[in-house]
């Protein structure tokens, strides 16, 4: 008790001397958060978490509304904003990793640059990702991996520049035998076709796939696999702290072929991997925006984070995932956006040879 | 499980929770009677606000709300010709002329009688089927849902009215303007001509506004009478709407299945189980030729099924966590917020959750018909009054509604351009229900042909569930041939006639056939899987409609001679059809609300003779709507050149 007396009362003073030094003051005044993804999503919930508390903390304690602004796989939302002037901190946006990726295969509609908002960045919130197979395939654990490099694996994927992207990579590094199903609709769809039988391979982001893990994984009709895992700010790859029994890739990998994945496809991985689930959401300014106002954000959200109320919150959008902000969500989204040019070469061959994508 | 549906029920009545789901359904009511604001909107409103409410609560309200939106976008439907929703698109096909006879009553209440017993229906089944459900969805794999697309366009024969080669032709149309945008398989684009906004296709809401809203009010403008035309405004009828619904009661319950069943597997979603119901009721009526000029039965059908389309949508949303349809998708969303997860739990330890859920969509049901009854009366009196006072309002409605699919002016362009093309399709007599089916129906046949053959090769075609389909696809397409044989030989007399060169539905074929032309090269250019769906069609038009006018000049003839021909109208309808755009083009100068302001003030001048103080008063009024709803619901509004330029305050900013 004294102690979370304690911590709202640093967060108080925090905050008022913050308001006072900074002189930024949102009383009054409406926050447009905009989501350019729909309403009941993954990315509108995590708003929704986050827009009351930040309202609560922000100085002013201005009205903070959540704007979706879906289409165009949300690369339409995020160039509108990076045409928008530097302004009063009063627009902010909240992106995903199917945000990042078209920037990172640099895809020509895209119209904004990451390396604007490196200044601009005030949080960043990871997830992960598990895969499992059916047993139909004869796999039942990790010594029956050279069985099931044998076998026809079909895969219910979002497309091939979707998050489910990283699997293809993944599967491809362990090589495995498979056949991806583009069409799906989300993450769901997946799902059902691998209950259905259409489909003996998938993967769920964390929170779906406690539910699998609960059902599916209990009555035998799915093996967990590996995780994607995390990527650290120092580029190092550990274990996924919602799954933390479950070996992630790179451990998969070692104990499979004895040694450690390596190369440009790997560089890959790891790359994506950070943008599409480590670093996967992350909230921007415009760029330009004055360092005042980022400062301002920044310590509401490092409040936020530390929060009591935020570290008992069971939000399944944000997990057990230690999520960033203040000067450290600058070093994460500088290593995320950074691919080796060779990384980058390899995957645009790649997904241009096998899957028909133009660049 | 009866302790967990008395218990669901006690709870229901207990604390606060009847009062949310009263509030819940006044609520929906609200959204349903205003135009093409359907569940997704209504969702989207609600669920910020159950944040940290309790579950049975925001449940309640939830559902209330979900519940009675096919109920109450009857209204608009029937009376102003405009789709309250996306699933009540086909209701305005014979609810509107029922409506322009004077029998607005009558088609109200047997809609009403009959989207409450189909929504009664849905939860029943609801309650029975929790338990059994996940094997029949398991059963229903890409393969199955391939055939019932093909299904859904079988319907085309039936509604093609009196010209079957306008009907497919439409359909082709209506199916090629939806593989727009990114293909589902490949992600390649498709016939988007360079713009980003059509990168996510054309929506279904903007596509029904565009189908049945606009040429309505085009053709009110240009007669500016009142819908009903007859005196007696909405007619008496009510009781009639309820004994039509005794007569058509086996097809009640039969839409009542398919609406239930097409609820259950995701993909399909409530605009399909509307325009399946609305062909089957065509297809198993003795006599056809009352659809489309106000066959009762064309209302039974459609309203029974998309209330019960709620009920069975809830199955694969509670226990799957899968949404069937986009306002489901927004549901879910609002299930996790509130800490309910969805699966196997929702017939285990959570039963009395799903089946609070049931409760809610029953009482819903019978309180928004109740109350449906009361309000029509007032409300229906609109439809008797100069359509000039209420055209401002409803453009301005409409044009709300469409801004509300991505929050652009580009969503207003798309109407207009439609709605255009739309208007076109039913001057000329073209088969508007068989264009929007194509629409409608086409991005499930692509998306699940293309998966089944991945998954299953063509084996698929020997799936039980496949050929038990395709017998009912059989059957379902002698049913819809037979028995019209006066519709058969109407046309076949008709010589070509060659008034004059210019006539402008020349140039309307025309422009429809070069437009299949430019789907084959563009398609052409396109990977094997991105394209093969688009170039398949777009060649069998193409090439049918060569056909028909190299070597068959009937049907040519068919095709573009209608009784539609006299120079005055031509020019009265394009008169009207300006009063349209130009709001647009004024939002797209000085944003909605000072176009909306112009347009209001000229229309209600130059339209009606209303006094000055009943103008200003009906601005006022409407305007007030407008800004309360999108400032209560933080939803923005258009904003033109000039706001860009320099800011002005809220709202005109």
């Amino acid at each position: 008790m004294i102690r979370k007396l304690g911590i709202f009362f640093l967060a108080f003073i925090y905050l008022t001397t913050n308001l006072f030094a900074a002189e930024v003051n949102f009383q009054g005044k409406t926050v447009r958060w905009l989501i350019p993804f729909a309403v009941g999503g993954g990315s509108d919930k995590w708003a929704r978490y986050y827009g009351p508390l930040l309202s609560k903390n922000l100085p002013g304690k201005p009205n903070v509304i959540i704007e979706n602004c879906p289409g165009g796989g949300s690369i339409t939302c995020a160039n509108q904003f990076a045409a928008m002037p530097a302004g009063d901190g009063l627009t902010i946006l909240g992106d995903s990793g199917s945000t990042k990726f078209p920037f990172l295969l640099e895809d020509p509609r895209v119209k904004y640059n990451y390396n604007d908002w490196l200044k601009t960045v005030v949080l960043v919130s990871p997830t992960g990702g598990v895969t499992y197979v059916s047993p139909s395939t004869g796999y039942k654990s990790t010594s029956d991996f050279q069985k099931l490099k044998t076998v026809e694996l079909k895969f219910g994927s979002q497309g091939a520049t979707s998050l489910d992207l990283i699997p293809m990579i993944a599967y491809e590094i362990l090589g495995l035998k498979v056949k991806h199903v583009f069409g799906m609709t989300g993450r769901g769809d997946g799902r059902l076709a691998f209950e259905r039988g259409d489909a003996n391979l998938d993967y769920q982001t964390s929170s779906a796939y406690l539910k699998v893990e609960e059902t599916l994984v209990k009555e035998g009709k799915a093996i967990p696999m590996f995780s994607w895992g995390i990527v650290n700010p120092d580029g190092s790859i550990s274990r996924d702290p919602t799954f933390p029994n479950l070996p992630h890739f790179v451990e998969y990998y070692e104990k499979v072929y004895g040694k450690k994945p390596s190369g440009p496809i790997f560089d890959a991985y790891k790359a994506f991997l950070g943008s599409g689930f480590s670093a996967q959401k992350m909230v921007f300014l415009p760029k330009g925006t004055s360092s005042d106002i980022v400062k301002a954000y920044r310590d509401t959200f490092s409040i936020i984070i530390n929060s009591p109320e935020h570290k008992t919150s069971d939000n399944e959008e944000i997990g057990k995932y230690l999520q960033v902000s203040g000067i450290n969500s600058e070093a994460v989204l500088k290593n995320t956006i950074n691919v080796n040019a060779p990384a980058k070469e390899w995957l645009r061959k790649y997904l241009s040879d096998n899957h028909q994508v133009k660049f | 499980m009866i302790d967990a549906l008395v218990s669901s029920l006690s709870l229901i009545f207990s604390e606060s929770h009847f009062l949310y789901l009263l509030f819940g359904v006044a609520f929906g009511i609200v959204i349903g009677v205003l135009p093409a604001l359907g569940g997704i909107a209504g969702f989207s409103i609600l669920i910020p606000f159950i944040y940290g409410m309790d579950k049975i609560s925001a449940l309640a309200m939830l559902i209330g709300m979900t519940a009675v939106i096919p109920t109450a976008d009857t209204l608009s439907s029937v009376l102003m010709g405009i789709p309250g929703g996306s699933s009540s698109q086909a209701t305005v096909v014979d609810g509107f002329p029922l409506a322009k006879k004077g029998q607005a009553a009558r088609a109200l209440s047997a809609s009403y009688i009959a989207s409450l017993v189909g929504g009664i229906f849905g939860a029943l089944v609801l309650t029975a089927i929790v338990i059994i459900a996940k094997p029949l969805i398991l059963f229903f794999g890409s393969a199955e849902l391939f055939m019932l697309g093909i299904l859904g366009i079988s319907m085309v024969g039936v509604l093609s009215g009196s010209s079957l080669a306008k009907g497919i032709l439409a359909c082709g149309a209506g199916i090629l303007l939806s593989t727009m945008g990114t293909a589902p398989a490949t992600g390649e684009l498709r016939s988007t001509l360079g713009s980003h906004y059509l990168y996510d296709g054309i929506k279904i809401a903007i596509m029904g506004l565009a189908a049945f809203a606009i040429p309505e009010i085009c053709d009110l403008l240009r007669s500016n009478a009142a819908i009903a035309q007859k005196e007696s405004g909405i007619g008496k009828g009510w009781l009639r709407g309820v004994i039509d619904v005794w007569q058509h009661r086996w097809l009640v319950f039969r839409s009542s299945v398919i609406g239930v069943i097409i609820g259950i597997l995701p993909g399909l979603g409530g605009s399909a189980s509307n325009w399946i119901s609305y062909g089957h009721a065509v297809q198993t009526a003795k006599d056809k030729s009352k659809f489309g000029k106000g066959d009762i039965r064309g209302v039974i059908g459609p309203e029974a099924a998309n209330n019960a389309n709620e009920g069975g949508g809830l199955i694969p949303t509670l226990l799957f966590g899968i949404p069937g349809s986009g306002s489901m998708a927004v549901f879910l969303g609002g299930l996790t917020l509130l800490g309910i997860q969805p699966g196997p739990n929702m017939v285990g330890k959570d039963l009395y959750l799903t089946y609070v859920c049931v409760w809610s969509l029953a009482i819903a049901n019978i309180v928004a018909t109740g109350a449906m009854f009361f309000i029509s009366k007032p409300i229906s009196k609109l439809a008797s009054i100069p359509f000039g006072l209420m055209a401002p309002f409803m453009i301005m409605i409409i044009y709300f509604a469409a801004f509300q699919t991505t929050f652009t002016n580009s969503d207003l362009y798309t109407l207009i351009v439609l709605g255009g093309f739309c208007t076109l399709l039913k001057y000329f007599k073209w088969p508007r229900p068989a264009f929007i089916v194509g629409f409608v129906i086409s991005d499930t046949i692509e998306r699940y042909f293309y998966q089944t053959l991945q998954f299953n090769g063509w084996g698929f075609l020997h799936k039980p569930g496949v050929i038990i389909l395709g017998i009912i696809i059989l059957i379902s397409i002698y049913f819809g041939n037979k028995k019209s044989p006066d519709l058969q030989i109407k046309k076949n007399i008709k010589q070509l006639k060659m008034t004059s060169i210019f006539n402008f539905q020349y140039i309307f074929v025309a422009l429809i056939y070069f437009y299949f032309l430019f789907i084959v090269i563009d398609s052409a250019s396109l990977t094997y899987l991105g394209g093969v769906w688009p170039l398949a069609i777009s060649t069998c038009m193409f090439a049918y409609m060569s056909y028909i006018i190299f070597f068959q000049k009937k049907v040519l003839a068919d095709l573009v001679d209608t009784d539609f021909k006299t120079k005055k109208e031509s020019i009265d309808l394009f008169r009207s059809f300006l009063w349209l755009v130009l709001p647009i083009i004024l939002s797209a100068l000085f944003g909605f609300l000072i176009s909306m302001i112009i347009i209001f003030y000229a229309i209600l001048i130059s339209k009606t003779k209303a006094s000055s103080l009943k103008i200003n008063l009906i601005t006022i009024g409407c305007l007030g709507v407008l800004l309360g709803l999108s400032y209560s619901m933080g939803l923005s509004l258009p904003r033109g050149l000039l706001q860009s330029l320099i800011k002005l305050p809220w709202p005109f900013g």
